[in-house]
């Protein structure tokens, strides 16, 4: 064997946005020794674009919220087929997570009376986002990194994961490379947390950086642990669509929150057009209603823009494909109109949006106090997972872990605004208090070192690929998220997704030939050509599980199978490796959900 | 139309700058055209980035020699009859390319004494603050550490004070901690002896770099000069320090 530095912790958690950050938090407050691996510098992973705000039924602004309205509101959005049990730890656990930030030094905005204020988000019935202007995210990772760096935490910057190390069933450590100088490392540890976000760049227009290529999803698979609902991705109804190079960057659900709302070409509302029937009695049926609910009026009901991300998505398509879009291929997002209704409402869109302000202003020349800016749907969050047990957030293998977007279970067929940063702090505490029992009740594991030489082996092919018939890795890349835009997007057929299957298999084949130049010190290209195995890993496991649910539900939206259909509603779809390293997908029926959650359900019908 | 960079190309044992020419479209910024370049012609050029789109303060770099973010730097602000130089920042070792060596800055956060918060003012155990109480430390708290004030700042670029002195981006954060309205630590006793806020001398180029408009001189730096002199400077407190000390004797 070739001789690898080796590192030990007792909890090595891979992913420093949000969950991870939390996770090592609360391990390394259990007396453990805690291993934070970070894909790039501390602080800089993807929480940090997180706009609007955390949901938690604080009902600091509104007196009627609590957490069964929270799980209510969070189980519809996700057309029930979500874990019931993750969706309650959630509900009831968010307010004391949010708490728990403001006594580590976070400072949210304020209500009159001086506590937490919270905003208007779609999908959740009463005002209940914690936030800071909109740069809720920045606020929370920066808190949690300013926190954690004090609890003694071992942090790896700039290093990538590339295979999980087993013992038997049981998880044992990770093996992986530091980017600077491009050697590989063994971390050997008793218990592993994954929270490497999500998934968004398979797809071509994202609002998700190079990191996000499904590196937790697609190692836990490998390892032998199971993915559940990966065909449910969250299209965002709002990302930029000019200029092209920022396609997909994402604007604020709190610019709806705010007030503002979607038009047509034709200047027309088209949102008040299609209510889904079990939002109907939830939704304003007049502009004046949707205003009134955005300044605070507890008697208005939402406007029909903070209906749930699957449904805006779908009817912005609709408007475009039947050619009512903007210039550019969007639709309009007007917050300047409030004007009408307010004196200094330049200054107030400035101060409540100010980091949407300045996207606008410096990257596409509009000044959103004045115009409507251009927007579209862009690919946001994987709803999907690695399947974990709710309450402790081990996967089916022993001593490992999964919390925040790479695990799944909470938000069923479609994610509430919102919920995601609250997720990340509920599960990222619960997976790390619970990695570090399990790091305290098991010795570290036997490694195996032939495996690490074979994957050493097998991530240094690129430098020797070089030459006739060699790939370019960034094309590679291109080409899989051309595919999936186009094949398995917003609105997807068997047809199609069977040949997204057929693509990802040649892609798999090319992938193989992909080469680098340069050497193995901070080598970008190289890099990419390691990610590329993850991503087609998840692609595939993307189209398989769509493929399988034959209806439409939450994000998956199947025009061959345009409505529910009942049978599903009572499944989930499971993804794992078969013996032959075949990938097999299976619906298995959702857990029972109590009484007493059901009764929950039907009075906040 | 095309467009033609000059990107510094090397490592910490030296390096040159190599010209790249790449097609230009409408709106892109400076780090679309790094990408280009790295998907066409340079697989290997090192870069930072990561959202895109000013949030993360990852792709710090200095465009034709001023400290910039590269995903929030237009081309089209920029004269592209002539070359674009791309190089890293200055004030940091460099790794390769436009990747420069920031550990340091993670080390010194970590010697800033901690947030600590006075006892909850509410049973349920939260806490009452105003908001025009807080939207000073709101300001300084926008920072997205992308180092560009580090850059700039002489003490630091030119003198490589790095051991005696923290740079704006870190007085920004004493600052907050210290106007936080929930806090009681003291930091000013280190703010002047360890960590160095008397090399400031108020050249205000790390608050025309900050691209979070973070008034980081006037609103940050100056005030907590103002509690340095407070604390140490103040000749009534002198006196009455020297009369404590004979009387107690």
């Amino acid at each position: 064997m070739s001789n690898y530095e080796t590192v030990e912790h007792d909890v090595l958690v891979i992913g420093a946005g949000g969950a991870g950050l939390r996770a090592s938090i609360e391990a390394s407050a259990a007396g453990v020794r805690v291993g934070l691996v970070c894909k790039s510098l501390l602080g800089k992973a993807h929480t940090v674009m997180a706009e609007g705000g955390i949901a938690a039924a604080l009902a600091n602004v509104d007196e009627r919220d609590n957490w069964k309205v929270h799980f209510a509101d969070t189980m519809r959005g996700g057309q029930y087929v979500n874990q019931w049990r993750m969706a309650e730890l959630h509900a009831k656990e968010a307010p004391d997570r949010v708490r728990e930030l403001e006594a580590w030094g976070a400072v949210f905005d304020r209500t009159k009376d001086g506590r937490i204020l919270q905003r208007h988000f779609g999908g959740h019935k009463y005002p209940r986002l914690a936030h800071v202007g909109d740069r809720t995210g920045l606020e929370m990772i920066r808190t949690l990194q300013d926190h954690g760096v004090h609890q003694g935490i071992d942090v790896h910057m700039e290093h990538t994961i590339l295979s999980l190390l087993k013992d038997g069933d049981r998880v044992v450590g990770a093996f992986g490379y530091e980017r600077e100088r491009g050697r590989f490392k063994i971390f050997h540890a008793k218990a592993v947390v994954l929270a490497t976000g999500g998934i968004g760049r398979a797809y071509k227009i994202t609002s998700n950086s190079w990191e996000y290529t499904g590196d937790g999803h697609a190692l836990a698979y490998e390892a032998g642990a199971e993915l559940i609902d990966m065909e449910f991705i969250q299209f965002h109804p709002t990302g930029m669509v000019w200029p092209p190079s920022v396609m997909g960057i994402l604007v604020t659900e709190g610019v709806r929150g705010e007030g503002g709302i979607l038009l047509n070409n034709d200047g027309k509302r088209f949102m008040f057009e299609s209510i889904p029937g079990n939002y109907q009695a939830q939704t304003a049926d007049n502009e004046e209603e949707g205003w009134r609910y955005c300044q605070g009026h507890k008697d208005a009901r939402r406007p029909p823009e903070l209906l749930t991300r699957d449904h805006v998505s779908r009817c912005i398509v609709r408007e475009i494909k039947e050619g009512r879009g903007s210039p550019h291929g969007g639709v309009y997002l007007d917050i300047s109109w409030i004007k009408q209704k307010m004196p200094n409402a330049a200054e107030h869109i400035k101060r409540k949006l100010p980091s949407m302000y300045h996207q606008f202003k410096q990257l596409a020349d509009i000044d959103i106090t004045e115009q409507p800016m251009e927007v579209g749907p862009t690919t946001h969050y994987i709803m999907g997972g690695v399947r974990v047990d709710p309450d402790t957030q081990m996967s089916r293998l022993p001593g490992l872990f999964a919390a925040g977007e790479c695990a799944a279970g909470i938000n069923g067929a479609n994610r509430l605004g919102g919920n995601s940063l609250s997720d990340l702090l509920v599960f990222g505490k619960r997976g790390g208090e619970f990695a570090a029992t399990f790091a305290r009740d098991n010795p570290h594991g036997q490694i195996n070192t032939d495996e690490i030489d074979t994957v050493a082996r097998e991530a240094l092919t690129p430098f020797e690929s070089r030459g006739r018939g060699s790939e370019n890795p960034y094309a590679i890349q291109r080409d899989l998220q051309e595919t999936m835009q186009n094949l398995v997007g917003i609105v997807r057929t068997e047809a199609e997704m069977r040949e997204a299957l057929e693509r990802i298999d040649e892609l798999k084949g090319r992938a193989k030939q992909a080469a680098v130049t340069g050497n193995r010190e901070y080598n970008p290209g190289w890099h990419t050509a390691l990610d590329l195995k993850n991503l087609l890993t998840v692609s595939e496991a993307i189209t398989r599980a769509a493929l399988e649910r034959k209806e439409s539900r939450g994000a998956q939206f199947r025009e061959d199978y345009p409505d529910k259909d009942e049978r599903f509603g009572k499944v989930n779809t499971i993804v794992s490796k078969s013996a032959d390293g075949s990938m097999q997908v299976h619906l298995e029926p959702l857990p029972d959900m109590p009484e007493y959650l059901k009764q929950v359900i039907e009075e906040h019908r | 139309m095309t467009a033609t960079f000059k990107i510094w190309r090397g490592d910490a044992k030296g390096g040159e700058f190599r010209d790249y020419t790449t097609e230009v479209a409408e709106g892109m910024v400076v780090l679309d055209a790094v990408h280009d370049i790295q998907r066409t012609q340079a697989p290997d050029l090192a870069c930072r980035w990561n959202c895109k789109a000013g949030k993360c303060g990852s792709c710090s770099a200095e465009v034709n020699g001023i400290p910039k973010l590269m995903c929030m730097t237009r081309l089209s602000e920029l004269p592209l009859e002539r070359p674009v130089t791309v190089e890293p920042m200055k004030a940091f070792p460099i790794l390769k390319d436009l990747v420069t060596e920031v550990s340091w800055n993670f080390r010194v956060k970590k010697q800033i004494k901690p947030f600590k918060p006075r006892p909850p003012d509410a049973p349920d155990g939260t806490w009452r603050m105003q908001q025009d109480d807080i939207d000073r430390v709101q300001e300084f708290r926008k920072c997205i550490e992308c180092f560009l004030c580090q850059d700039v700042c002489h003490v630091l670029r030119d003198h490589q004070m790095h051991e005696k002195f923290i740079g704006p981006r870190f007085l920004i954060h004493v600052a907050a901690l210290e106007m936080h309205p929930l806090d009681t630590e003291d930091r000013i006793e280190e703010l002047r002896n360890t960590q160095g806020i008397g090399y400031c001398n108020i050249t205000k180029c790390c608050t025309k770099v900050c691209p979070e408009s973070i008034q980081i001189t006037d609103n940050g730096i100056i005030p907590l000069k103002e509690r340095v002199v407070d604390n140490f400077y103040d000749p009534l407190g002198w006196i009455w320090k020297g009369l404590k000390k004979l009387l107690t004797h």
